[in-house]
């Protein structure tokens, strides 16, 4: 038994069990929002907004786990065009929004 | 330029096939290029959908046409689906049995597949009862934009059906290795699009 297939287990455990903690944060961030929802206890607005906070963790526990996509080991091109195509999705989304809110404002 | 080092976002073959792991530097990058850019679409179509919430004239609102129940079950079926692929990526790189990797990739085809199912009938009740895309801004929004994700799951299944040939014929070779890493991508993504979806469109929508 030599080190590096002792190493290439270890990694197997490690890979399923950031699978396991993706899948069971998934399910509870997933719970907690329908929950939110189906027996309301807060103000409308407000269960948006959690709503809404709990999708956008619930997203960064996907890309974390599932598609292992982090901060820290990687420097490299397609951290940057994740990064990228995030602010572009911003921009254009809360533009987009933003303008047509104005517009049916001013027309109302 | 160790084998091990991590070469791209997903999960990296690293030092247990370390010319598939040289290879899929290039091939994992071009489909993110890919991902991001149907991530445009799919925002732009929540962003048209979020202008849309109040253009209901008078027919079907997101409260009366929406359903949190099978909602609440298609979100389920597609996260666990998220995790047996995950199963099926670590099988098969790992060097598992060609049957544990056809198994992990059988069980993900089933929950794709019902997924969609559920979805069809969901979308069948709404047009049943007069939710149809023509009736207003709103309901053609909604029908741009979740039917699309809706066909991006039919893709993957259909891809899984071609994986699950390519797998017995070919053997676990680079290619077969790569194209995996991608679909596995691939079925990552639309999860994170299925968050976008539940919780933008159905949840906001029954909020009381």
């Amino acid at each position: 038994m030599t080190a590096p297939q002792t190493d290439l287990r270890r990694g197997k455990r490690h890979e399923i069990r950031t699978y396991v903690i993706g899948y069971a944060l998934a399910l509870a961030l997933t719970g907690a929002a329908f929950a939110a929802v189906h027996w309301p206890s807060f103000a409308a607005p407000t269960t948006l907004s959690i709503v809404f906070g709990l999708a956008l963790i619930q997203m960064i526990v996907h890309l974390r786990c599932f598609l292992h996509v982090s901060l820290g080991q990687s420097s490299r091109d397609d951290l940057l065009l994740i990064l990228f195509s995030t602010l572009i999705i911003v921009l254009m989304v809360a533009g987009t929004i933003v303008i047509i809110a104005n517009l049916h404002v001013r027309m109302m | 330029m160790s084998a091990g080092e991590v070469k791209h976002a997903g999960l990296n073959l690293g030092a247990t096939d370390e010319d598939a792991h040289e290879q899929a530097e290039p091939d994992v990058f071009g489909f993110w290029i890919f991902l991001m850019s149907d991530a445009v679409i799919f925002a732009l179509l929540f962003a048209i959908y979020g202008t849309m919430l109040g253009a209901t004239v008078g027919g079907p609102t997101a409260a009366s046409a929406y359903k949190i129940g099978p909602t609440f079950a298609e979100t389920l079926i597609l996260l666990t689906s998220s995790f047996t692929f995950g199963m099926a990526s670590i099988a098969m790189k790992h060097g598992a049995t060609p049957r544990v990797l056809l198994g992990w990739l059988a069980a993900t085809l089933i929950l794709g597949v019902a997924f969609l199912g559920l979805e069809l009938h969901d979308f069948a009740t709404m047009t049943g009862d007069g939710a149809v895309p023509m009736r207003s801004g709103f309901l053609s929004s909604f029908f741009a934009l979740v039917p699309l994700h809706g066909l991006h799951v039919l893709a993957g299944c259909l891809w899984l059906v071609v994986m699950m040939v390519q797998v017995p014929i070919f053997g676990l070779d680079a290619r077969v290795k790569i194209n995996l890493l991608r679909l596995g991508l691939f079925w990552h993504f639309l999860d994170i699009v299925w968050i976008a979806i539940f919780s933008v469109v159905y949840l906001q929508g029954l909020i009381r």
